[in-house]
């Protein structure tokens, strides 16, 4: 069997933690909260794609597919959503009344 | 109608207290009303002979145990709630020429009246726990009247005094009380003497144990009545004001501790352990008081040590199993006692707040009412023949001689020796020479003052002739008995010496010829209670406080605030406000976690 030739769940997983890291990297490095939120969105999809993964290829005794795990990524986007409309209204109304995005400026919030 | 003579004072107090402070003589008037009124119910009481309508009020209900607030309507009870009420008229009347200039009178007379009332209300008191409610609140109110001028630190000191050493009596005889109720079931006298009458002692109950609790219920009577070792409060009650002294500390709170040994005596007496321990602490206060008194300067104090010997009689009495006895002198020793003090306190007044007898002298002279009436007192209560004071005490050593030779011995000794510091007294105060420029100024008291004294003479010379003792109950011992001849013969020889030996060696002095430092001292009673008691105490306060301010207050509370505190010092450090650097140890937290649950638990 070759790694080159056949997509097995190793694959999706692979592929998912990378996006997580690289997401869980941005939101470490980089100083835009903007940026960062686009890094927390990338994590949650990281997620996403190992349920869909699991999910694909999880298989119950006599062959039969469920569907859970998918409609558990259902979810996630739908409160992802929610989220980010909220988390956007945050960084708009931060960015008003503090005119940056940069988190090295936001720093009020200390003992 | 025991609430008509029951609540009374207690509407005065209240209405004095709450509206009519300003008002001085309206405020005096409602307590002798209300004082009047009580006198009024316990005549009835007394004259409708025990069938006289009594209600009960059902105060708490428990399963076992059933607290009412009710009335007994026996002779001993209607005896001594005449005593109450009437001695206590008349000093209600007198105090009020008494602090007639006094801008507390308001408050005074408030503080009377809620005295009446729980006095009234321990002398009604138809069960043990009732009996002990107003038992407080006598304690109280004694307080409350010795401190009445409480900006003189003696006088606030004494009241503090009086209350904490009545507190150590007033345990034993709470538990006293809850001692009788596990025995018996029942905390009412009619119950306990009923269930006493058919079996006694119940199965089961040890002599150690009903010991104890009739020990117990005495303790109380020791505190109370002042009784060796708890004696001390009583001279220093002298603080209060004067007819405080002749209502409280002589004629009524403190015969409340023999009234009520005689309501339950038919309980001590299961154990003759504690009817010997009684007859023994009577007859040693008696004596020890007596000798006190030989060497007092103070006029009020020389009676309060005459009030302490002639309780120590009583006590001796009940401790003889003579209760009738014992009620008969406490009716007439409140007669002539409360006569006295009242003197006393007519003197003061007319001496301007002089309380030295060497200071006195020739008063006759001056004060003739005060003197005769004095007089009266003195003889009374040192004996002399057909007055109150000698038939009651002379029933007592009669008791005491069938009961026991060496009681009656000490209760004859200390005859002789009232008889001599009461002449002592009498001789030094009221005859001789002035012996200081103020007394030329003395003056008779107001006719306020001098109708109470009357009449109370009057009581004190008829007390005994009208045999007050017929009302209480039986003699414990028939005069037929024996040796009446013989104890009456040396009762009035002890009398006769007492008071030559007074006269011969007082009659002709200008100051002390005598100096007895331990008599003078009070045996030291003070300074080794001091010594014993309060120096170990304020050491081991000491040690308290030191413990709770550094090991509690320290170690618990400011160590660990301290530890808190640090705490949030150093984690505070890590509130950089940077978000980044949260979000690494976040991710360092789940990486972590991540490990330990893998690797860890997984594996």
């Amino acid at each position: 069997m070759n790694v080159f030739t056949e997509i097995t769940l190793n694959h999706y997983l692979a592929l998912s933690g990378l996006l997580f890291m690289i997401g869980l990297a941005g939101v470490m490095i980089r100083r835009s909260i903007l940026v960062i939120y686009m890094c927390l969105e990338l994590m949650l999809n990281a997620a996403n794609l190992a349920l869909v993964a699991f999910n694909r290829f999880h298989v119950k005794p006599g062959g039969i597919h469920d569907y859970d795990g998918q409609i558990m990524v259902f979810m996630i986007i739908t409160v992802a959503a929610a989220e980010v409309a909220v988390g956007l209204a945050l960084i708009v109304s931060l960015y008003r009344l503090r005119q940056t995005t940069n988190v090295n400026d936001l720093n009020a919030l200390k003992f | 109608m025991n609430w008509i003579v029951l609540l009374p004072p207690l509407i005065a107090a209240a209405l004095i207290t709450l509206f009519l402070r300003p008002l001085k003589k309206l405020s005096v008037l409602v307590s002798i009303g209300a004082c009047a009124i009580s006198l009024g119910g316990a005549l009835a009481i007394f004259f409708a002979d025990g069938e006289a309508k009594l209600s009960t009020l059902s105060w708490a209900s428990l399963p076992g145990l059933e607290i009412t607030i009710g009335a007994m309507g026996d002779p001993l009870a209607s005896m001594m709630l005449l005593v109450v009420t009437g001695v206590g008229l008349l000093i209600h009347i007198f105090a009020y020429g008494y602090m007639k200039e006094d801008p507390g009178l308001s408050r005074f007379f408030a503080k009377l009246s809620l005295f009446m009332f729980s006095m009234l209300g321990i002398v009604l008191a138809d069960n043990l726990v009732m009996m002990f409610i107003f038992w407080e609140l006598v304690g109280l109110s004694s307080y409350l009247l010795i401190g009445f001028w409480f900006e003189r630190p003696s006088a606030a000191e004494a009241a503090k005094k009086a209350f904490i050493v009545n507190r150590i009596g007033d345990f034993g005889f709470l538990l006293g009380i809850l001692g009788t109720w596990a025995i018996f079931g029942s905390i009412h006298f009619e119950e306990l003497k009923n269930s006493v009458a058919a079996t006694g002692l119940p199965a089961g109950v040890s002599v150690g144990v009903i010991t104890l609790v009739t020990f117990g219920l005495f303790m109380g009577c020791m505190g109370k009545s002042a009784q060796l070792p708890l004696h001390v409060w009583l001279p220093d009650a002298m603080e209060g004001p004067t007819p405080v002294s002749a209502l409280i500390h002589a004629a009524t709170m403190v015969a409340a501790g023999v009234y009520m040994l005689c309501r339950v005596f038919f309980i001590l007496d299961l154990s003759a352990y504690t009817m010997e321990i009684i007859m023994w602490i009577g007859a040693a206060t008696s004596l020890f008081a007596a000798l006190i008194a030989l060497q007092q300067n103070d006029i009020k104090r020389i009676l309060a040590y005459s009030t302490l010997s002639q309780l120590g009689y009583m006590v001796m009495a009940v401790g003889c199993s003579a209760t009738t006895e014992a009620m008969f002198h406490l009716t007439t020793h409140a007669f002539f006692k409360a006569l006295l003090f009242l003197a006393a306190g007519s003197v003061i007044h007319g001496l301007h707040h002089e309380q030295d007898i060497w200071k006195m002298g020739n008063l006759k002279k001056y004060m003739p009412i005060t003197f005769v009436t004095f007089l009266i007192g003195t003889l009374a209560l040192t004996g002399f023949p057909g007055l109150s004071g000698f038939f009651s005490k002379e029933s007592i050593l009669f008791a005491a001689y069938h009961h026991n030779k060496v009681v009656f011995a000490l209760g004859l000794f200390t005859a002789l020796l009232t008889a001599f510091y009461m002449t002592r007294l009498f001789v030094v105060a009221f005859l001789g020479k002035e012996r200081t420029e103020d007394v030329h100024h003395a003056h008779e008291s107001p006719k306020v003052m001098t109708i109470p004294l009357i009449l109370l003479a009057i009581l004190a010379v008829i007390g005994g002739f009208i045999g007050i003792d017929r009302y209480i109950g039986p003699h414990a011992i028939s005069h037929d008995s024996g040796g009446y001849g013989l104890v009456m013969g040396l009762s009035i020889a002890s009398f006769l010496i007492g008071t030559g030996l007074a006269w011969r060696l007082y009659g002709n002095v200008t100051k002390e010829p005598y100096s007895f430092a331990i008599l003078k001292n009070k045996f030291y009673s003070d300074e080794v209670y001091e010594a014993f008691l309060v120096k170990p105490q304020q050491a081991l306060a000491r040690f308290l406080a030191w413990f709770d301010y550094w090991v509690v207050g320290g170690l618990f509370v400011r160590l660990s605030c301290l530890s808190a505190a640090g705490a949030g010092e150093v984690l505070r450090l890590m509130q950089g406000g940077s978000l980044q650097a949260y979000v690494v140890v976040f991710i360092l937290g789940v990486a972590l976690l991540c490990y330990w649950i893998l690797v860890k638990v997984a594996l």
